[in-house]
């Protein structure tokens, strides 16, 4: 509320000797959300972890370039065969490779370690001293996580574009069904591509969140999360389970694909996200729920 | 506010019970941990305002789990705390701004500087005027002696300039209310010192300070109250002079040869208990018989005086009386 009633305050005023709560200065959750994104983004850990994903599609296109004339041209998981012909490919193909493993470890690792990691430094219990409305720490300490998750697609992304467009020049996409668009277009499907798969961790970000308020030890936040990836992949394949692999966290994550269509079915692409909407929707609240009531005993 | 200044005549008054203005109350605040443990057994705490509380206990007698509660950190299984009259922890933003704290040891991000730690709480701080923030901290670590350590980094800092730090983010803001549990932990004399002469200026300038240790030694010299926990509950609370009352003084008197059994006699014929000789001197407790009374009757009844002397036990010994046996944690 920006205004003071002065007749709502009188009458809501408890006790005579207690006092006003202090008014809030303006910019109070930006300094906050700038000093998270600082100690997140300056963390020695997590820089090497950006540079580690972003070496990734530097390696897959030293490799794709140094053998595109041997036997073995062409071979590898999908994608990568489409690499040679065009630079731009390269960005896919590397979101490719990270995705079903690299990705969910990044995202363990900043969800995980973002309330577990304060409580285990004993750094939270000082934060809400000081103090900080719970509610408002775990929704910076989320959009920490998600930053940090959307930087490392991007590095991906970023070093897959230059590396790809080096080794392999950028020139007008051949879709998946044969047909081809130009340049511009076709870079405009990759970035909607890199935005799908960034999205898609979006999930399993509140997932690490809630593992996060569940305990001191952000170790085991960040390995549950990752687990719960793989879980989700593994039950993916099972047919017995076709009634529930709809909803699971990562059965729609390969659906980027629908972007390399011509016509893509934006159903999929909403259903997808919409997925991912609800298991945000599901485990924010629970994490909410568990953090705003926890005793902080660390 | 008066009520943040301190009130020489109700410090000195000697009930138990504070009547005035209270910085922290808690009324039957009990805490029972899920393993069935109650750390916290109804705890009616009573820090008047502008008083220098020292908060006593061995190690697990639950000192540290009601500052958590009173701070809001943990919820209480039963009863309630206010803090400077505000409900705990339901008031926790509007009321915590003005309370400095030191929870159980000092924890930083250890890869950031001292400065840029207090940067980080001052970032967190709503309320806090962001522009006043660099010269609030400069301040800060100038006032624990951390200026010169202030752009290393946490890691590298001792435990005793760790424990400085954390005294230095209690002190960002002006505070009508200091908790500091255990400030003096891994100081050494000198820094003791100058956390006890600290103490003493915030609480010359008005502040209330609740200050617990498990070494009533190192906070003895500079509370105005005291309580004394065991096992999670109270076991006595008030100003100084009942801690003193609470202590039962020894009266000796040291005669001639051959006169001990008349000097015995004469003690045991005022009531006084535990009567003991070793051959020369008679001891006793003295209970609240007058010392004169003691001397004039010795004097009266032909007990040559050759000394007489009235032993106050040390709040030392009144602690370790009240809070058990030296290094044993409670449980």
């Amino acid at each position: 509320m920006s205004h003071a009633d002065p007749l709502a305050s009188a009458t809501v005023a408890p006790v005579a000797t207690a006092a006003p709560v202090p008014r809030a200065q303006p910019g109070a959750f930006g300094r906050l959300l700038r000093s998270e994104l600082r100690l997140v983004l300056g963390r020695r850990r997590n820089v090497v972890l950006l540079s580690g994903l972003g070496a990734v599609p530097l390696l897959l296109g030293l490799v794709v370039f140094l053998t595109r004339d041997s036997a073995m041209s062409g071979q590898g998981p999908g994608f990568i065969g489409r690499v040679t012909e065009n630079g731009l490919f390269l960005v896919v193909a590397s979101v490719f490779v990270c995705l079903p493993f690299l990705l969910p470890l990044t995202v363990g690792i900043a969800s995980g370690d973002a309330i577990a990691g304060e409580a285990s430094a004993g750094t939270l219990r000082y934060l809400l001293v000081t103090p900080v409305a719970r509610a408002r720490l775990l929704v910076v300490k989320a959009a920490g996580a998600l930053t940090f998750v959307a930087a490392a697609v991007l590095a991906i992304a970023v070093v897959g574009l230059v590396a790809g467009a080096v080794l392999f020049g950028l020139r007008d996409v051949v879709l998946l069904s044969g047909d081809t668009v130009p340049l511009a277009s076709g870079a405009l499907r990759v970035a909607g591509i890199v935005a799908y798969v960034g999205l898609s961790m979006t999930g399993l970000v509140a997932v690490g969140l809630f593992f996060s308020t569940l305990t001191e030890v952000p170790v085991g936040a960040m390995a549950a999360t990752v687990v719960v990836a793989i879980v989700s992949g593994v039950l993916d394949t099972l047919p017995a389970l076709d009634a529930i692999r709809p909803g699971l966290l990562t059965h729609h994550w390969l659906d980027f694909a629908e972007l390399l269509r011509i016509a893509p079915d934006w159903g999929v692409v909403a259903g997808g996200l919409g997925v991912q909407l609800a298991w945000v929707v599901v485990f924010g609240s629970l994490a909410w729920a568990r953090f705003t009531t926890a005793d902080v005993s660390s | 506010m008066s009520s943040a200044v301190l009130d020489p005549a109700r410090v000195g008054q000697g009930s138990g019970d504070a009547t005035g203005p209270l910085a922290v109350r808690t009324e039957g605040l009990t805490k029972r941990f899920r393993s069935g443990q109650v750390a916290v057994d109804d705890l009616a705490l009573r820090v008047p305002r502008g008083a220098v509380y020292g908060f006593l206990g061995p190690n697990g007698s639950g000192k540290t789990t009601t500052i958590r509660m009173l701070l809001g950190l943990v919820r209480p299984t039963a009863g309630a705390a206010w803090l400077l009259d505000s409900p705990m922890p339901e008031a926790a933003l509007a009321v915590l701004p003005r309370v400095g704290a030191l929870v159980e040891g000092p924890a930083f991000q250890p890869y950031l500087s001292g400065r840029d730690n207090l940067a980080r709480l001052e970032a967190a701080d709503a309320t806090a005027d962001p522009r006043t923030a660099d010269r609030r901290a400069g301040e800060a670590l100038e006032r624990v002696g951390l200026t010169a350590a202030a752009d290393k980094r946490y890691r590298q800092y001792s435990l005793g300039m760790k424990q400085r730090l954390g005294l230095a983010a209690a002190l960002l803001r002006p505070r009508d209310l200091l908790v500091l549990d255990e400030p003096t932990n891994g100081l050494d004399p000198q820094g003791t010192r100058e956390v006890r002469h600290l103490v003493r200026e915030l609480a010359d300038a008005g502040t209330t300070v609740l200050v617990s240790s498990h070494l009533l030694a190192e906070i003895e010299q500079v509370c105005t109250h005291v309580g004394i926990m065991r096992s999670g509950r109270m076991v006595l609370q008030g100003d100084r002079s009942v801690l003193v009352a609470r202590g039962v003084s020894r009266v000796r008197v040291t005669t001639t040869a051959g006169l001990t059994g008349a000097a015995a006699r004469v003690l045991a014929g005022l009531g006084l208990d535990e009567v003991g000789t070793d051959g020369l001197r008679v001891d006793a407790l003295l209970g609240d018989v007058a010392p004169e009374r003691v001397s004039a009757a010795s004097v009266a009844a032909g007990v040559d005086l050759v000394g007489f002397e009235v032993r106050h036990p040390s709040l030392e010994e009144i602690f370790v009386e009240l809070t058990g046996e030296g290094f044993d944690v409670a449980r």
